[in-house]
């Protein structure tokens, strides 16, 4: 990736809330830039804090139970500082919002052209109805809904999964913003059409250069389209890198983990599925150190202590992990726990 | 949705011939006495109770007995014996002030109800909201038989402010139409506004929760204009059902109990005063036309939720 | 609770209530789900306040017949029409020649005719109060008694056995829903005024309070029948109940055993607003002459007889008034206490919300 000036700089995030039962850290001390026409990953299972960071992003997260650190800058201004009405002026203008389930995330009451109509008009007062009307129908060209025209009047109900997350990204796109965050955009949908709406999104980042951040629990889905990955752990990034770097010499144990349960055609099927024993920790009480620790099976003497986001390999500058093992135990260990990564000869990856 | 109002509509048949039938039950076959005694009213001289064994067919089977009924329910032919005026005819008189009375608390309890329950939701937490839903607790908990009197006594005797009951139509006098409604109107809606500011509360932070507001918001659209289009708009559908169930009720039985208080001459008045005097006819009529105009609104209201909620109207999910 | 990190909790969070707080005391781990509500209930001041307030009330109307026997020295329903009344030096009639009852004497006549006489005939206010307050509690809780059976016994018929079951009990409970309550109660209870009733072995005469107690239960049935059997239908599916039929387990041993004990939160908050409602609904149907039949009294017939002194004596008619709202407004609230103490989720919902986005990472 070239060192463009970053559209979106994220620093030292971290999002809490207030429960009955302490300070819930959902997101802990999160950095990362996105840059123009860059498809950025973000990795995790769910309570990981995926959402969370994307979510306070656009401010969705603020509330009088949430604590909000650190800085979010868009293009120059510093977006936790923003009042709510530039806050709203930002969201679908700026930064546009997909969400994973098309089936909840229309309003079931109104036709969707109607709803995306809305979104331009709250932005832009001074288009007419039918001006509008006319753009959702080309919007809807642009994302693939055959019979756009007639389409717009339909209901959510009407349109089956994959349309409607056709219609989601449409709606994101009204008002061309510059990002677009995709929260688990493929989870709800069949496998089938999780490609084609993948594929969606690829072919927008390459048209538009919409720089992207896509959340996802799935590697697969990442290895499809992503430039480079965040992987988060309990609130945390353990690994970033590019998406070449993750795949084939992946340094967190939580990495190979996810990659483990990945189902590969290219490889002999393991006899029994890898998968991460365990569950992760409870944000409101997480152990000292390395929160992967109960669940690593590398575990050593130094995991109490929490591991700082380093590049630890030093060729690699840009890849960065959490572990505190050396590069070299953990090529070892990661081949005898479930031949993950490696296979690539080291100049393919340096490439 | 043609569909869908025939299916309703022959749903309603099935509950009024049942409803037909349980009136039947109630007022000639269940109680342990001679249903002509009872129908001919306290202390009726023999051949009264004679003759109306007759004309009611009490000798014959009961299929027979229930049309009888109904035949007269429906003729007008529903007579009550001491004196002897058709039923119908008081019914038909006592429309006006019932109606009146109903429609104006409806309006009232669906304002106040619906504007505290939107307050209440958009300040959750805060003290404002404390003090309605503390408020609403106390409403829904104070029956009409206290108001009514508190009212009456504090209001009306003492104060001199309100007309001592009564009802005055609208033709007449509108300003008397109004005076002597608005503290019946005010007893009849608390409890409802209570009720009503409770359901729309919670039906309201029930939607906020739901993904789609978050897109409303994630799309740029202001508080306000996510507050009514989306949450507001969406939690009012289920109240509109509830709304036309409890205005149904409201007519056909908890208005009885605002008549009498006020002195309201309606059905309500009417029904209370057969009962006074142990007159079957007149509360076997009122019964019939009270459940089955419930039934029938109950019917139009689940159109009309039809109309409203799109995944209905177009047969998405007919049974939710 | 959700905080403990259990394996089945990986389902995808962040939905309503996944923000689920642990109990501030950290460890719940060792109390049972009981013990936990009773704590939170009882952290809820003002539920506890009126829990206080329907004690009081249910001890009140228990001392009926001490207050009458030891203080008032009359019964509920003795009249004292022509009798007069010492009250110091004073002599003072119960009821003046114009018909004017007495008013409150509080203790000037050693508590007799404490609030007064309840009309021409000269009774004491004070002993119908706690008598007819026995009567309308009485036949608020043994009605609600009778709803709760009816319901779960409805409920889990139709919700475990479904198909033709549950769709007539469904029907059924339909209609009867439908039904504008109070007209129907008005209804049985003038056309059973004269004869009573007769169910197989059982009689229930004319005036008996037995006719409100079984009109009131049973048009309150499907209020609560319906939620039950919601309940059940959800019940059904999960593992435990399946477990349960895989070892043998007959219909009753799985509807009783153990589909049963999962509804006794819902039953429980249930019960106490049923009690309420019944209550009122005793009132309205005693008011209008169908209900309790004199010369027994309950709170809705004072009302209806002291109404008509309300221009001379407002009292009459407020007291008793006052008394349901007092035991209805106490009910409710410990229905709603009871309520955010079994089922905290509901109050999560209820007051939480507050944030757009929940946290993702508690439930997981």
């Amino acid at each position: 990736m070239s060192a463009a000036a970053p559209l979106l700089s994220v620093r030292d995030l971290r999002v809490g809330f207030v429960t009955e039962g302490g300070l819930l850290q959902a997101v802990d001390r999160v950095s990362f830039d996105l840059r123009p026409g860059e498809v950025l990953a973000i990795v995790g299972e769910s309570g990981s804090g995926k959402s969370v960071t994307a979510q306070t992003i656009i401010g969705l997260t603020r509330s009088k139970n949430s604590r909000i650190e650190g800085s979010v800058n868009l293009g120059g201004e510093e977006l936790l500082e923003a009042d709510d009405t530039a806050m709203r002026r930002l969201r679908g203008e700026k930064i546009g919002m997909v969400f994973q389930d098309p089936m909840t995330s229309f309003n079931p009451v109104y036709r969707i052209g109607n709803q995306i109509v809305e979104a331009i008009r709250a932005h832009q007062g001074g288009v007419d109805k039918a001006t509008a009307r006319q753009r959702v129908v080309e919007l809807f060209e642009s994302v693939g809904i055959p019979n756009a025209a007639q389409r717009v009047n339909a209901y959510p109900h009407e349109f089956s999964g994959g349309m409607r997350q056709r219609a989601m990204i449409a709606m994101a796109l009204a008002l061309e913003p510059e990002v677009l965050i995709a929260d688990e955009p493929t989870t709800a949908l069949d496998v089938t059409i999780q490609a084609q709406i993948l594929r969606l999104l690829e072919d927008l980042n390459r048209q538009r250069g919409l720089a992207t951040i896509l959340i996802t629990h799935d590697l697969g889905v990442v290895a499809e389209v992503a430039d480079r990955v965040l992987v988060m752990y309990a609130g945390r990034v353990v690994e970033e890198g590019t998406l070449d770097e993750i795949f084939y010499d992946p340094q967190h144990p939580y990495t190979w983990g996810l990659m483990g349960s990945l189902t590969r055609i290219d490889r002999p099927r393991p006899h029994r599925l890898p998968q991460i024993a365990g569950s992760p920790p409870s944000l409101l009480d997480l152990p000292e150190g390395c929160p992967f620790r109960a669940r690593c099976p590398h575990e050593f003497s130094k995991c109490p202590e929490l591991p700082g986001l380093e590049a630890r390999l030093p060729e690699v500058p840009d890849h960065r992990d959490r572990c505190w093992l050396t590069p070299e135990q953990k090529r070892e260990k990661r081949q005898v726990e479930g031949q993950i990564g490696l296979e690539a000869p080291a100049e393919v990856r340096r490439a | 949705m043609l569909r869908f109002i025939a299916r309703r509509l022959v749903g309603m048949a099935f509950v009024l011939f049942i409803v037909s039938i349980l009136v039947f039950l109630i007022f000639n076959v269940i109680p342990n006495s001679p249903p002509a005694q009872r129908l001919a009213g306290k202390n009726a001289r023999p051949f009264l109770v004679k003759s109306i064994e007759k004309e009611w067919g009490f000798d014959q089977s009961l299929p027979e007995q229930y049309v009888t009924m109904m035949k007269k329910v429906f003729n007008g032919e529903l007579i009550q014996y001491s004196p002897r005026v058709p039923v119908d005819d008081r019914i038909k008189e006592g429309i006006p002030a019932t109606l009146s009375l109903s429609i104006g608390a409806g309006i009232i309890w669906l304002f106040f109800g619906l504007l505290l329950g939107y307050i209440s939701a958009i300040k959750a937490g805060g003290w404002l909201d404390r003090t309605i839903t503390g408020l609403a607790v106390a409403g829904i908990s104070i029956p009409v038989f206290l108001l009514a009197p508190v009212l009456i006594y504090f209001l009306t005797f003492k104060l001199e402010i309100f007309p001592n009951g009564g009802y005055v139509g609208w033709t007449e006098d509108p300003w008397e139409w109004l005076k002597h409604l608005i503290l019946p109107w005010f007893t009849l809606a608390v409890l409802s506004i209570g009720f009503y500011s409770r359901v729309l509360r919670s039906n309201m932070l029930d939607v906020m929760n739901e993904d789609y507001v978050r897109t409303a918001r994630a799309k740029g659209l202001s508080e306000r204009q996510v507050m009514t289009r989306h949450v507001l708009r969406n939690s009012l559908i289920p109240i509109i059902t509830l709304f036309g169930l409890d205005f149904g009720a409201t007519i056909a039985g908890t208005a009885i109990i605002t008549e009498v208080l006020y002195n309201i001459d309606g059905i309500g008045f009417y029904a209370a005063e057969s009962i006074n005097k142990l007159e079957l006819p007149p509360i076997m009529g009122i019964t019939l036309y009270g459940a089955f105009f419930v039934v029938f609104v109950n019917a139009l209201v689940d159109i009309a939720y039809a109309y409203l909620d799109p995944r209905v109207r177009l047969g998405a999910s007919a049974s939710q | 609770m959700a905080i403990d990190p259990q394996p089945e909790a990986t389902v995808p969070a962040g939905g309503p209530g996944a923000a689920l707080p642990a109990e501030p005391e950290g460890g719940s781990a060792g109390y049972g789900p009981w013990r936990l509500a009773l704590r939170r209930f009882l952290r809820n001041r003002v539920a506890v306040a009126f829990l206080i307030l329907f004690a009081l009330i249910v001890l009140f109307v228990l001392a009926a017949p001490l207050w009458a026997d030891h203080v008032a020295h009359t019964g509920p329903n003795e009249t004292h029409t022509l009798q007069k009344l010492h009250v110091g030096d004073e002599v003072r009639e119960v009821v003046t020649p114009e018909g004017k009852p007495i008013g409150p004497q509080l203790f000037a006549a050693d508590g007799k005719f404490f609030l007064g006489a309840d009309s021409r005939l000269g009774r004491d206010e004070m002993v119908r109060l706690m008598y007819g307050g026995r009567t309308s509690l009485f036949i608020g809780v043994v009605s609600g008694l009778i709803t709760t059976i009816l319901a779960v016994v409805l409920g889990l018929l139709a919700g475990y056995y479904r198909g033709w079951v549950d769709s007539v009990i469904s029907r059924a409970l339909d209609v009867l829903w439908s039904l504008p309550v109070l007209l129907f109660g008005i209804a049985i209870g003038t056309s059973l005024a004269l004869g009573g009733v007769t169910i197989g072995p059982i009689h229930i005469e004319g005036g008996s309070i037995w006719v409100p107690i079984l009109i009131i239960s049973i048009f309150y049935t499907p209020y609560v029948a319906r939620p039950i059997r919601g309940e059940v239908l959800s019940l059904g599916e999960k593992e435990f109940v399946e477990a349960a039929i895989a070892q043998g387990a007959g219909p009753l041993r799985v509807m009783f055993g153990e589909i049963l004990p999962n509804l006794a939160s819902t039953i429980i908050v249930f019960f106490a607003l049923n009690i309420a409602n019944n209550m009122l609904f005793e009132a309205a149907l005693s008011f209008l002459g169908a209900g309790v039949q004199p010369p027994n009294s309950s709170w809705g017939t004072m009302i209806s007889v002291g109404e008509e002194l309300l221009t001379t004596q407002p009292l009459l008619a407020i007291i008793p008034g006052l008394m349901i709202m007092l035991t209805v407004l106490s009910l409710n609230i410990v229905g709603d206490g009871l309520r955010d103490a079994l089922d905290p989720r509901s109050k999560i919902r209820f007051e939480a919300h507050t944030g757009t986005a929940e946290p993702e990472g508690a439930a997981v």
